[in-house]
Parts: structure tokens; C-alpha cells; sequence
């Protein structure tokens, strides 16, 4: 089909829509919100790509999947094609697929979003990956190399450790991932909703990086129950990804009434630990009224679009900026209107008070306006002279970011940090002690999945490198 | 999966469970705690390690069953096994040698005492233990604590062991004797009881340690939810403590926390209670 297509034939193709569960449906349950595309669907807007030749998709991807390839294929009707190109590429397809801000990324190079829209490429990544799942005999095993006999230790099963994970058994090392919690995932587990990423799909991924032959130990926190210096005697190669789970405080008075949760404490109440969705958890949940989540970020919008299908009457985005300064994606935000989230923005939190019993009861809020910008470039809140007011919340999440967990880190006194405590690394993750490599948020900070992967990716090539003494370790 | 090796009642409710959990037992020291699951699906809760033999592989878990969680698993019987042991976490107890320093330990909290006072004996200290419950059933681990205490007081509510009265009583009679006075106290048990001994101490400056045992989820610091105030600060206790300075602590904020879910729990147990009447 595709080969017979003329450029105008495609270029009067127009991008395909995600069908989405019905918004009032959706608020109230734990269902995915985008329901993926048909097969039709797929093969049609992968023709929409019209192969340029300079790929600035490709360079778009942090991973460097080879986008226009996997395209061509599925245009042409060759999902085992197409799924062998994205699977050798990416570690973890079916995640990106949903996750990834490719508005940022692949399809914000794209030349057809120059004049219109872009490929949907994020949309095509997940119908192939999917398919992918859904077809794994047919795709065959991966051929794996001899073993190298060389053992990679990797600290935390998120996505940069994943990643690695992955990269290093399909290059013939041995790898064995530690996690500090009882189940694998990381952030893709106990930070992302169930209606954004389904623990099926982790737990699927997972499952193809086992057959790889990796091993994963759950409960086991490095730095506590085993150190850094005894992987390294235990290991050939090292690679920390232990995530930036430390949440930052508010610092505004009434943080520890009950009620009041930080976003890590109160997703992974509910994703990690099933509170509040799963019937047979035993985690209980504060279920609000009035819930108001601090911050404008994903992971805000996570936060907000939970507490709506946990009941909340008002789901509200308490935010000091305005909403174009959101760095949430645009996808978010509007799945969260539709939902019926609130979103008060130019509104900074000054206090939480409390009932007189302990409980939290309102969130006395600040409104700002936009001055001129700051340093980040963003127009700087100001706060509006005796406009104060407060908001009945008897649920405040404190969604304003996480910093770096000093837990491993504290007990790795070779390993250099920066000023915030993140780890030093080159840009191939490369730490201050010799065979330690590191990447994903304990680099970066707050940060995405998508980057975490690269650089679980890159890693995973350094460490080859180090191991088999070829190129700069 | 952890095996459990063995499984005693020690008093009512109370359970001493032996884990194998190698990794835990080598690197564990006093003051320290365990995340614990019995199984899929359940909460995840921290209990204090009671004690380790490295040699074995095993670990010492003391555990009150006052909740679903906790009822789940002291049910497991020898031979069965916890599902996640995660571990050891927090901070171990500061050890030094104060010359003369009084333990004083209230119910399960006897259990969390006992491998610290056991420490702080090895590390020179004179210690003389309190130990209280509501009766002379609930006293836990008094032989054990005599062996190395120099003196082992009892305090019971009904009197039907030792002295009648509560743990501050004791307590009392060691702070207003230059003789017997110590130099750091430690107290680990109820809230109230943890607090009475800080106020206690307060007016004779006597440094007090008590270990805190918040609602907590993870143990690792990543989620905040047993941040107790310290000095006026949010500290997080599964990464800053367990231990703090007694004096320091809003014991206040500290209980109002622990009655989060006390409604939804008793809520839960009902629609078990009705459950298993059916």
C-alpha cells in the first residue's frame, strides 16, 4: 500500500485521533484513559510519514529509536518488521508509547508538523509495541549472544535501570537489578496511574527482560542492606539508578495536619499499594471531599486526576503561575478539564489550616500575578496585594517536586555529588569511582522517564565499553 | 520469600517470629527495623529488629497484633514465610558510654528495648532496665534484660507483678538519687508513655532518647508520610530515625498522625467481623 502512495496522497492524510473513555465515565474509575489505535488506524496514519531524509524525529528521541524504519514497515504491513526494529531500539516501547512528551521530542522535529500536524508517532509507538505483546511467539525469541561471563549489578528497577538491564543481557553480560521496594518498576509503578500506564504493561516488559535473563532481587535497599563497596566487590560493573525519591516540604504552617500528603506518599498509596482501587489492599486512603494538589507538573496532574476517582467532589490544581507556565504536558491538562479538575492557577499556598481536631480543613491561599521574568525565563509570580483567601481542602497533596535520596549515597563516600546531592557523572554516566556509572533522576533530579532510559541506554554502551576494554571507559 | 523459623507467644497477642533473612542479619544493628509484608496485597508496616544472629541468617521480629496487618502476620506459622522483609533500615542507635544509663521499656516496646540496652551494657554502661505493662502477663523479656542489667525494675498497673504503678514511678526514684541517677535514659513503648518519661527527665536535663514508630510506607524517605516534628522541624523518621532526642519531639502532632486511619481501620474490621459471621 504504501509504496503505490504519492506524496500528496499522504500529505492529504490527516493525523489520526486517540479514542479516550468517555470523560465522566473515566473520573470515576482506574480504566486506561486512551484506548490505543486499530490496526487501520496505524497503518494509516504511518503513511502520513513521508521518510525525509534528514530523520529529525530521530534525533527528537533521547533513545534514538529509528523512527522512519519502524514506520515504513508498519505502513507496509510488516508489524513483526516493524515491532523488531522498535523492540531492538527501545527497552521499553509499550511505556514511551504512553508516557513519553513526544510533543517535545520525536514529533516537535517532525517536518510534517512544519505546516500542520506531526506524525503521531507516540501513538504508532505504542499500537506497535502492544502488538508486540500481543504477538510474542510470533516475533521469536532474541537471539543472544555468547555470555561474557561479566556481572552487572544494577541499583533500582525503574526505567533507567530497566533500560540498562536490558542493553547490558542483550550485549551477553549477566545483570542482576536490586530494588529497594517488594515489586519492579520504580516511578512506572508507584508514581504513574494506572489510567495513564497499566501495571499489566510493566509487568509485561518486566517479563521480557527476565526472559533475557536478567534477574531482579526485590527488597533490597543499597546503601542499607547491602553497600555500594559490596556490589563492587560482588560485580564487575555497577550502575546506580536509584531514583530522586525524597520529597520536598512545603515549609508553610499546618504540613503535618492529617490529611496532607506529599505526591510520592499519596500515588504510592494507591498505585504501588492498590489503596483506594484495589478491594483486596489493606493500605488505607484519606478519600477527600475537597482535594487540593499543590504544583503543576505530571505528576500534579497524576495526583489531581486520582483524587477524582477516589471521589473527590473538587479536584483542584493549586498553582502560582499561570497555566501556559505548566509543566505538565498538554495532553494532561486537558485530560485532567475533562475530568472536571479545577485548575486555580496564579494562586501560591500560604498555610494549611487545620479544624481544631487535627484534620486539615483549608488551604489559605495567595493570589499572585505575573510579573516580569525570571532567571528560568518564566514570568515571575507576584503575589496581589491583600488578596487572600481560603479554599476548603480537607485533602492537600504537596506536589511541588523531590530532590535526591541521600540513603545510598551516604554510604558511598568515593562517589562525588553535586551541591543538591545528585550524583557527578560524563554524559556517558561515567561516576568519580571507576566501574560506577549512574543516570536517570539521582542525575538528574526530577526528570522523565524518557531521559532515565537514555540514559540507562547510554550507560549500559559505557559499561560495555569498560568491560571489554574497548573504547573510553 | 522469608522463611519463618519460628513463631512463640509471648504474652497475649504479642509474637516473637524468627526470620531467615540473611542479608538483613549481616548488616542490622541495634535501633533498627524492617519493612514488613505477610503477603500480596498487604499494608507494609515496619517492625523494629529485635535481634540477629548473622551466623544463622536469621533475625528476631517481635510483633504486637493490634491491626489486620500485624493479626496476618503473627499467623504465619514455622515453616511458613513473609512475603517481603525489607532491610534493616533507619538510623542504629547512638552508642556511647554515659557511665550510668536507665532503659525503660512499656509493652511490645520492651522487645524494641532489649538489643539496645544489651548494646549499651556491652559498650560499659551501668544500666538498670524498667520494664511495665498492664499486667504481670504482658512482661516480656525480663530474664533476658536481668542478664545484663544491674538492676531489672518491674512495674505492673494492676500490681500483679513487681511494683504497682507506671514505669515513671521507677523511674522517679533513680532520678532523685545522686547515687542511682543517670547519666542518658532510653525509653521505647506507648506514645503517652514515651512522653511521661520526656517530661519526666525534662526538668533534670537528663538526655532522652526515645524510638518513634510513625505511620510509614516505604522506609526509604521517598514519601514523607512518618515525618514527626523535631525540634520544631519536619524530620522523617524511617531515614533521620527512629530514634530522636525526647525532649525534641511534639508528641502532640506525633499521636494525632498515628489516629490518621483509625476510622477506616475499625471500618475495615467491621466488614470483617461481618464477613466471617456470615
Amino acid at each position: 500500500m504504501s509504496a503505490t502512495m504519492t506524496m500528496k496522497e499522504r500529505l492529504a492524510i490527516g493525523r489520526v485521533r486517540m479514542t479516550e473513555l468517555d470523560a465522566v465515565v473515566r473520573s470515576r474509575n482506574f480504566e486506561e484513559v486512551n484506548r490505543g489505535l486499530s490496526r487501520e488506524e496505524a497503518e494509516c496514519e504511518a503513511n502520513r510519514c513521508i521518510q525525509c531524509t534528514h530523520r529529525p524525529c530521530v534525533d527528537g528521541c533521547p533513545v534514538g529509536v529509528s523512527i522512519p524504519e519502524f514506520l515504513e514497515r508498519l505502513a507496509a504491513g510488516d508489524l513483526a518488521g516493524s515491532a523488531r526494529i522498535l523492540t531492538g531500539d527501545n527497552a521499553l516501547p509499550a511505556v514511551c508509547g504512553r508516557v513519553c512528551p513526544q510533543e517535545t521530542q520525536c514529533e516537535a522535529r517532525c517536518v510534517r508538523g512544519v505546516k500542520g500536524e506531526p506524525v503521531a508517532i507516540g501513538y504508532l509507538e505504542r499500537f506497535v509495541a502492544d502488538w508486540a505483546m500481543a504477538h510474542a511467539d510470533e516475533l521469536g525469541r532474541p537471539q543472544l549472544p555468547a555470555s561474557t561471563g561479566r556481572r552487572v549489578a544494577v541499583v533500582g528497577c525503574g526505567p533507567a535501570g530497566l533500560t540498562a538491564a536490558g542493553e547490558l543481557a542483550r550485549r551477553g553480560h549477566g545483570v542482576t537489578i536490586f530494588e529497594a521496594l517488594h515489586d519492579t518498576g520504580g516511578v512506572l509503578r508507584y508514581g504513574i496511574p494506572e489510567f495513564r500506564l497499566p501495571k499489566e504493561i510493566i509487568d509485561r516488559e518486566v517479563a521480557r527482560l527476565l526472559e533475557l535473563g536478567v534477574a531482579v532481587e526485590c527488597n533490597v535497599v543499597i546503601g542499607k542492606t547491602l553497600t555500594i563497596a559490596q556490589l563492587k566487590s560482588a560485580f564487575d560493573a555497577l550502575f546506580v539508578a536509584n531514583g530522586a525519591g525524597l520529597p520536598m516540604m512545603l515549609n508553610i504552617p499546618g504540613e503535618n495536619l492529617k490529611g496532607v500528603y506529599s505526591a510520592n506518599e499519596y500515588l504510592t498509596r494507591v498505585n504501588l499499594m492498590g489503596a483506594g482501587r484495589d478491594s483486596q489492599s489493606t493500605t488505607p486512603i484519606l478519600l477527600g471531599r475537597n482535594v487540593a494538589v499543590i504544583g503543576g507538573g505530571n505528576t500534579a496532574m497524576d495526583c489531581v486526576r486520582t483524587a477524582r476517582r477516589l471521589g473527590a467532589e473538587r479536584a483542584m490544581i493549586v498553582y502560582r503561575r499561570s497555566e501556559a507556565e505548566m509543566p505538565a504536558r498538554v495532553e494532561e491538562i486537558k485530560h485532567a478539564k475533562e475530568e472536571g479538575v479545577e485548575f486555580l492557577v496564579l494562586n501560591a499556598p500560604l498555610e494549611i489550616v487545620g479544624d481544631g481536631e487535627g484534620w486539615a480543613s483549608f488551604l489559605r491561599c495567595q493570589r499572585m500575578e505575573l510579573g516580569p521574568p525570571d532567571d528560568s525565563g518564566r514570568r515571575r509570580p507576584v503575589p496581589v496585594e491583600g488578596a487572600e483567601y481560603d479554599l476548603p481542602a480537607d485533602v492537600v497533596v504537596n506536589a511541588v517536586g523531590t530532590r535526591a535520596n541521600p540513603l545510598l549515597t551516604a554510604t558511598a563516600p568515593d562517589l562525588d555529588l553535586n551541591r543538591w546531592g545528585n550524583i557527578e557523572s560524563d554524559e556517558r554516566g561515567a561516576t568519580s569511582i571507576p566501574g560506577v556509572y549512574a543516570g536517570g533522576d539521582i542525575v538528574r533530579g526530577g526528570s522523565t522517564v524518557i531521559l532515565a532510559m537514555g540514559d540507562g541506554k547510554r550507560a549500559a554502551a559505557a559499561i560495555h565499553d569498560y568491560l571489554t576494554g574497548g573504547g573510553a571507559a | 520469600m522469608f522463611e519463618v523459623i519460628g513463631n512463640d507467644i509471648l504474652a497475649p497477642n504479642l509474637h516473637r517470629l524468627t526470620v531467615r533473612a540473611p542479608r538483613v542479619a549481616a548488616a542490622r544493628r541495634a535501633g533498627q527495623f524492617v519493612m514488613v509484608r505477610s503477603a500480596a496485597g498487604e499494608e507494609r508496616i515496619p517492625l523494629t529488629i529485635g535481634d540477629a544472629d548473622p551466623a544463622a541468617g536469621t533475625i528476631t521480629l517481635y510483633v504486637q497484633a493490634i491491626g489486620a496487618s500485624t493479626r496476618r502476620i503473627v499467623a504465619v506459622p514455622a515453616g511458613g514465610a513473609l512475603r517481603d522483609v525489607a532491610g534493616p533500615l533507619g538510623l542504629p542507635t547512638h552508642i556511647a558510654n554515659w557511665g550510668r544509663v536507665a532503659c525503660i521499656g512499656g509493652g511490645v516496646g520492651t522487645a524494641v528495648l532489649y538489643p539496645l540496652a544489651r548494646a549499651l551494657a556491652e559498650a560499659g554502661n551501668e544500666v538498670t532496665t524498667i520494664i511495665g505493662g498492664r499486667s504481670a502477663q504482658y512482661i516480656i523479656l525480663k530474664d533476658e534484660l536481668a542478664a545484663f542489667s544491674r538492676e531489672l525494675l518491674i512495674t505492673t498497673e494492676d500490681g500483679s507483678l513487681g511494683r504497682k504503678g507506671f514505669v515513671t514511678h521507677a523511674l522517679d526514684d533513680l532520678i532523685t538519687d545522686p547515687k542511682l541517677r543517670p547519666g542518658a535514659v532510653f525509653a521505647v513503648g506507648p506514645v503517652p508513655m514515651m512522653r511521661a518519661v520526656a517530661e519526666q527527665t525534662r526538668p533534670h536535663g537528663i538526655e532522652t532518647v526515645v524510638s518513634l514508630n510513625p505511620i510509614m510506607i516505604d522506609g526509604t524517605g521517598m514519601c514523607g508520610g512518618c515525618r514527626v516534628v523535631v525540634g520544631g522541624v519536619s524530620r522523617f523518621a524511617c531515614v533521620d530515625g527512629p530514634e530522636f532526642d525526647g525532649h525534641q519531639v511534639d508528641f502532640a502532632n506525633l499521636t494525632d498522625r498515628l489516629s490518621t486511619y483509625r476510622k477506616i481501620e475499625a471500618e475495615h474490621a467491621c466488614r470483617l467481623a461481618g464477613k466471617e459471621t456470615v
